[in-house]
C-alpha cells in the first residue's frame, strides 16, 4: 500500500491542530514560559485570547450628559449675532443684542434705535433666522424672540439624539466592538447610557466620545496679526468685542528642528480676533485624514476636504481674500492662520503638531461630525455580565452536558466510526474558536447561537456520511467502495447546505448590525472548518484504518 | 450495528393536508393572540417584549452584604417582575443594577410624557423595593447602610431606560434576513429548481411564524437573545429541506418511472434515519439548555427548542407539498401547450439537469 499521500494528510492536519490549539491556549506576542503548561496558565491565556462581549463578560458601564442648556445657549448666542449682522447689513436701525441663557430661558433682544422700522426688521432678520419656533414681541425699543418650553424639550431631544448617533459613529469606527447604547432618564435629561466591553484604554474612548471636534474656517480679523494678551486683544478692538468678532487663543508653531520635541519647541500662547460667523464649519466637511508634516514623528497634521457646498463657499472667500489670513479653528482654539496665496476650492490642513494617535483620534472624531455640546460624565463603573455571570454558568455546563451526551450517542450508535464523528466534532470546536481568535472577534450570544448551528450541521455532516455508508453497505458494496461512494454522495448534499447557509450568512453580516454580524462570523468560520473537518479529517482516519486492515470485511459503523 | 427505521414506508405527502391544517391552526391562534392582546384596551401587548426592545426602569441598590444574582432574580420573580436584567458592579461589589421592563398597558419609553415616565420609575421602584425587601430593611431616606445598622440595602439610584434595541436595530434585522433568504432562494434555484428554492423559503417563513406564534400565546420574553434563536432556526430549517431535496434530485436522476409524490415519500422515508437522528441530537441538547440553562436563557433555547422541532417538521409539511404541487402544477401547464396526452409530470424539471454523479448500483 502506498502511504505517502495519507502521511502527508495526516502531517497537514496535526499541523493545523497544533497551530489551533496554540492559537486557543497558548500565549500570544510572547513567548511561552513554563507555566503556559501549567493547568492555570492555560485557564489564563485562554481568558485573555477570546474575547467576551458586554453580555457574558461584562464591561465600563458610562453615564453621560450631553450639556443641552449650553447648547441651547449657544444656539441662542449666535442667532442673536445671525439677526444683528442680517440687520445691519440691510442698513436697518439695529444698535445691538443682548441674550438671555440660564434657568431655562432663552431670548434673543434686539436694539432698535428707531422703532418704526420694528416691521421691518423682523422681516429681514426672518429671512435670514430661524425663528419660527420662537416667541416673538415687540415693544418700544426692543424686539424679543424667546423661545417656549416646549420648543426647548424638542431641541434637547433633537441634540441627544444627534449626540448619541454621533457617539455611535465614533466608538464604532473607533473599533471598541459590540458597545449597547441607550438613552436614560426623560427625554430633556440629555443623558445617555453606554455599556462597552472590556476596552484597553478606556480614558482614550471617553477622550475621543467627549471632543466636540468643532472645526471653524473664519477670517482673520483685519489690522494686527496677534496680541501677547487677550486683554491686548481686547483693547485693541475698544475695550469691549462686538458681536461679529471673537478673540481666541493661539499658538504660534515653528518647524522642529531636528532632534527637539513638539513640546519643547512650543511658544507663548498668544490671542487672536477672528470675524464671525465663521466661512464654513466642520458640518461641510467630508473626510479628514491623518498626514507626515514636516520634521518628522510628533509633527502629524490632518487633511481635510470639504464637500461640494462647502467647496463653493469657501472657494468664493479665497478667490477675493487673497493676501488676507484664514484661521483654521478647532474646539475654539486657532491652530494655525496661514495667508491665503491663492483661491482654494475643497481642501485644507490642520497643523498643529500632533502625535499620530491625536490626529488619528482628531480625524475620525471631525468626519463623525461635531456633537452638538460638550459631555460630562456622570457616572463610570464597571459592570458584570448582562446576562448573570450564574445563569452564563448554568448555560455553559448545559451546554456541555449537551454535547457529552451527543458524543456518547456517537460512540454508542456508531462505535468505531464514531470516534472519526468525535475527533471531527472535537476538532471543528477548537478551529473555530481558534478562528475567533485569530480574528480577533468579540464574542457575545448570537456568536454562540452561530457556533450551536455550526455544531449542529457538523453532526449532521457525520449522521448524512455514516448513514450513507451504511447503506450502501446494506446495498452489498465493499467496505472500500461503500466508504468512497458514502463520501462522495453525502459531499453533494453537505456542500449543498453548507454553501447555502454561507451564502445567506454573508448577506446577514453584510446587512446586519453588529449582534447579528457576531452571528455571521461564527456560523461561517464553523462551516468553512466543518468542510475539513467532517469530511476531509473523518476520510483521512477511514484511509487510514483501510490502509492498515487492506482485507476489512466488516466496518465498524 | 444498530438501526432505526429502515425500511419504513410511511406515506408522508399523503397527511399533507392533515400538517398544513395543524400549521395553519397554530398560526391562526398566534394571530388571534398577537392581534387581540395588541387591541384589547388595558391588555398586553401582543408580545411581551423585554427591555431590550422596550425600556425600562433601572434601579441602583447597594447592600450590606449582595446576595448572588440567582437569589436576586428568584426574590425579583416572587415581587412578580418576571425578566429582569442584573448586571452587578464589579469595581462596587455590594451594589448592583437592576433593570426591570416598563410596566403592563405603559407605551414605549420612547413616547412617555414626563409625568407617565414619572410615574413607571415610581412603580418599577415600588416593585424592586418589595422585593429587596426579602434580603432586609431599606434604608430610607437620609438613613445610609452605616447609620443604621439594621438595614440590610438602600436604594441609591433610580432611572427609566431607553431601549438598546430600537426599531430601527429591530428593522435592520428583519432586513438582513429577508436579504439573507433571497440569497437562499436564488442559489436553491440555481443549484435545484425554483419550485424546491419556493417550498425551503417558504418552509423558513412558516418556522419563524410558528416561533412567533408560541411567543404570543404563551407569551414569552422576546429580548435581544431571541434574534440569535430566530437565525439560528433559519439556518437549521433550510440546512433540512436541502438534504430532502437533494436525496429527491438524486433518486429522480436514477429512477425515472416513479412518481415525482412516491419518490419523494421515499426520499423522506430514505433520510429518515439522519433526520431522527441529527434532530434529535441537536433537540436533545437544547432541550437540556431549556431545563438547566437557568432563567436568562430560557427565551433563547425555548425558541430554538420549538424552532429545530419545527425546522424538520416543516420540511415534510411545508416544503416538499409545495414544491411538488408546483411542479405538478408546471407538468400540467407544459403538457397543455405540447398538446400531449400523457402529462409529463414525473419528470421533474430537477431530474432534467444531468447529474454528474455515478448512478447508484441498485
Amino acid at each position: 500500500m502506498k502511504r505517502k499521500g495519507l502521511w502527508i494528510s495526516t502531517a497537514a492536519i496535526l499541523a493545523i491542530t497544533l497551530v489551533g490549539v496554540y492559537l486557543v491556549f497558548g500565549p500570544h506576542g510572547r513567548f511561552p514560559s513554563s507555566r503556559d503548561f501549567t493547568w492555570a496558565g492555560v485557564k489564563d491565556n485562554l481568558a485573555e485570547n477570546i474575547n467576551l462581549g458586554l453580555d457574558l463578560k461584562g464591561g465600563s458601564h458610562l453615564v453621560m450628559r450631553v450639556k443641552t442648556d449650553e447648547y441651547l445657549k449657544t444656539l441662542t448666542e449666535n442667532n442673536a449675532q445671525a439677526a444683528v449682522t442680517a440687520a445691519q447689513d440691510a442698513k436697518l436701525p439695529v444698535t445691538g443684542s443682548s441674550t438671555v441663557g440660564e434657568n431655562g430661558n432663552y431670548a434673543v433682544a434686539l436694539n432698535v434705535s428707531d422703532p418704526s422700522q420694528n416691521q421691518a426688521i423682523v422681516d429681514e432678520v426672518k429671512k435670514k433666522v430661524d425663528f419660527n419656533t420662537w416667541t416673538e414681541s415687540q415693544g418700544g425699543n426692543a424686539i424679543t424672540w424667546s423661545l417656549p418650553k416646549a420648543q426647548q424639550n424638542v431641541l434637547i431631544d433633537q441634540a441627544t439624539k444627534q449626540a448619541l448617533q454621533i457617539i455611535e459613529t465614533r466608538i464604532n469606527k473607533f473599533g471598541v466592538k459590540e458597545p449597547t447604547l441607550q438613552r436614560q432618564g426623560s427625554a430633556t435629561s440629555g443623558q445617555i447610557l453606554l455599556q462597552m466591553p472590556g476596552v484597553d484604554d478606556p480614558e482614550r474612548v471617553k477622550t475621543l466620545i467627549g471632543s466636540t471636534s468643532h472645526l471653524m474656517l473664519m477670517k482673520v480679523a483685519d489690522g494686527q496679526f496677534s496680541f501677547d494678551t487677550k486683554e491686548a486683544a481686547i483693547s485693541s478692538l475698544g475695550g469691549s468685542v462686538p458681536p461679529n468678532r471673537q478673540v481666541m487663543p493661539y499658538r504660534e508653531r515653528e518647524d522642529n528642528p531636528p532632534g527637539s520635541t513638539a513640546q519643547q519647541n512650543q511658544k507663548p500662547s498668544k490671542w487672536m480676533i477672528v470675524e464671525t460667523p465663521a466661512i464654513i464649519d466642520g458640518s461641510e466637511l467630508n473626510e479628514a485624514r491623518t498626514i507626515n508634516g514636516p520634521g518628522g514623528a510628533g509633527n502629524y497634521q490632518i487633511e481635510f476636504f470639504l464637500k461640494p457646498a462647502g467647496a463653493q463657499k469657501f472657494g468664493e472667500w479665497t478667490g477675493r481674500s487673497i493676501g488676507k489670513y484664514l484661521a483654521v479653528v478647532l474646539d475654539d482654539e486657532v491652530k494655525s492662520a496661514p495667508v491665503i496665496k491663492g483661491q482654494i476650492f475643497n481642501q485644507g490642513t490642520i497643523e498643529g503638531k500632533f502625535t499620530r494617535e491625536q490626529a488619528d483620534d482628531l480625524s475620525l472624531t471631525l468626519k463623525s461630525g461635531s456633537l452638538p455640546a460638550k459631555i460630562e460624565y456622570q457616572e463610570e463603573r464597571t459592570v458584570g455580565p448582562s446576562l448573570g455571570a450564574d445563569s452564563i454558568r448554568s448555560g455553559v455546563e448545559a451546554s456541555l452536558g449537551g454535547l457529552a451526551f451527543v458524543i456518547l450517542f456517537m460512540l454508542f450508535y456508531y462505535r468505531g466510526s464514531g470516534v472519526n464523528a468525535v475527533v471531527a466534532l472535537v476538532l471543528n470546536m477548537l478551529l473555530t474558536i481558534a478562528a475567533l481568535v485569530l480574528i480577533k472577534s468579540t464574542l457575545t450570544l448570537p456568536g454562540i447561537a452561530g457556533l450551536i448551528l455550526g455544531i449542529g450541521m457538523a453532526v449532521d455532516s457525520n449522521v448524512l456520511i455514516f448513514e450513507r455508508i451504511r447503506e450502501e453497505i446494506r446495498l452489498g458494496l465493499s467496505v472500500e467502495e461503500s466508504i468512497k461512494v458514502g463520501f462522495e454522495r453525502a459531499f453533494v448534499t453537505i456542500i449543498d447546505t453548507h454553501i447555502t447557509t454561507i451564502i445567506s450568512s454573508v448577506i446577514l453580516y453584510m446587512a446586519g448590525s453588529s449582534s447579528i454580524r457576531g452571528f455571521a462570523v461564527t456560523l461561517i468560520l464553523g462551516l468553512l472548518i466543518n468542510l475539513f473537518t467532517a469530511v476531509f479529517v473523518s476520510r483521512t482516519i477511514f484511509r487510514w484504518e483501510l490502509s492498515l486492515r487492506p482485507n476489512m470485511k466488516h466496518l465498524s459503523i | 450495528m444498530f438501526n432505526l427505521f429502515q425500511n419504513v414506508h410511511i406515506d408522508w405527502l399523503g397527511k399533507r393536508k392533515i400538517f398544513i391544517s395543524m400549521s395553519i391552526f397554530i398560526m391562526l391562534a398566534g394571530l388571534v393572540s398577537a392581534v387581540g392582546r395588541q387591541f384589547t384596551p388595558g391588555g398586553t401587548d401582543a408580545f411581551n417584549l423585554g427591555v431590550d426592545f422596550k425600556g425600562g426602569t433601572v434601579v441602583t441598590a447597594k447592600f450590606r452584604q449582595r446576595p448572588s444574582d440567582d437569589d436576586l432574580r428568584a426574590a425579583l420573580n416572587g415581587a412578580g417582575v418576571a425578566d429582569p436584567v442584573i448586571q452587578v458592579s464589579t469595581n462596587k461589589p455590594d451594589e448592583a443594577l437592576i433593570k426591570i421592563p416598563l410596566l403592563e398597558a405603559a407605551s414605549d419609553a420612547a413616547n412617555q410624557s414626563e409625568q407617565e415616565q414619572q410615574a413607571q420609575v415610581q412603580a418599577g421602584r415600588t416593585l424592586v423595593k418589595k422585593a429587596l425587601d426579602t434580603f432586609g430593611k431599606e434604608a430610607e431616606g437620609d438613613v445610609t447602610l452605616d447609620t443604621d445598622p439594621s438595614t440590610g440595602y438602600k436604594i441609591v439610584g433610580t432611572d427609566s431606560v431607553g431601549a438598546i434595541a430600537g426599531s430601527e436595530l429591530r428593522n435592520k434585522a428583519v432586513l438582513a434576513t429577508l436579504l439573507g433568504l433571497v440569497g437562499i432562494l436564488f442559489f436553491i434555484a440555481f443549484r435545484y429548481d425554483w419550485t424546491y428554492a419556493a417550498g425551503a423559503v417558504l418552509a423558513v417563513f412558516h418556522d419563524v411564524l410558528m416561533v412567533l406564534s408560541f411567543f404570543t400565546v404563551f407569551q414569552w420574553e422576546v429580548n435581544l437573545t431571541v434574534i440569535a434563536a430566530i437565525l439560528t432556526i433559519v439556518g437549521f430549517s433550510v440546512n433540512d429541506s436541502i438534504v430532502i431535496f437533494d436525496r429527491v434530485r438524486e433518486n429522480l436522476a436514477v429512477d425515472r418511472k416513479g412518481s415525482l409524490f412516491t419518490i419523494t415519500n421515499d426520499s423522506i422515508n430514505q433520510t429518515l434515519s439522519r433526520t431522527v437522528i441529527t434532530a434529535g441530537l441537536v433537540i436533545l441538547s437544547v432541550l437540556s439548555l431549556v431545563l438547566l440553562g437557568g432563567e436568562v436563557l430560557r427565551s433563547f433555547s425555548l425558541a430554538l427548542l420549538v424552532g429545530l422541532v419545527l425546522g424538520c417538521y416543516s420540511t415534510v409539511a411545508i416544503a416538499s407539498p409545495i414544491a411538488i404541487w408546483w411542479q405538478g402544477k408546471i407538468g400540467e401547464a407544459k403538457a397543455k401547450e405540447a398538446l400531449v396526452p400523457q402529462a409529463d409530470k414525473k419528470m421533474a424539471s430537477a431530474a432534467r439537469r444531468s447529474v454528474t454523479r455515478r448512478p447508484v448500483t441498485r
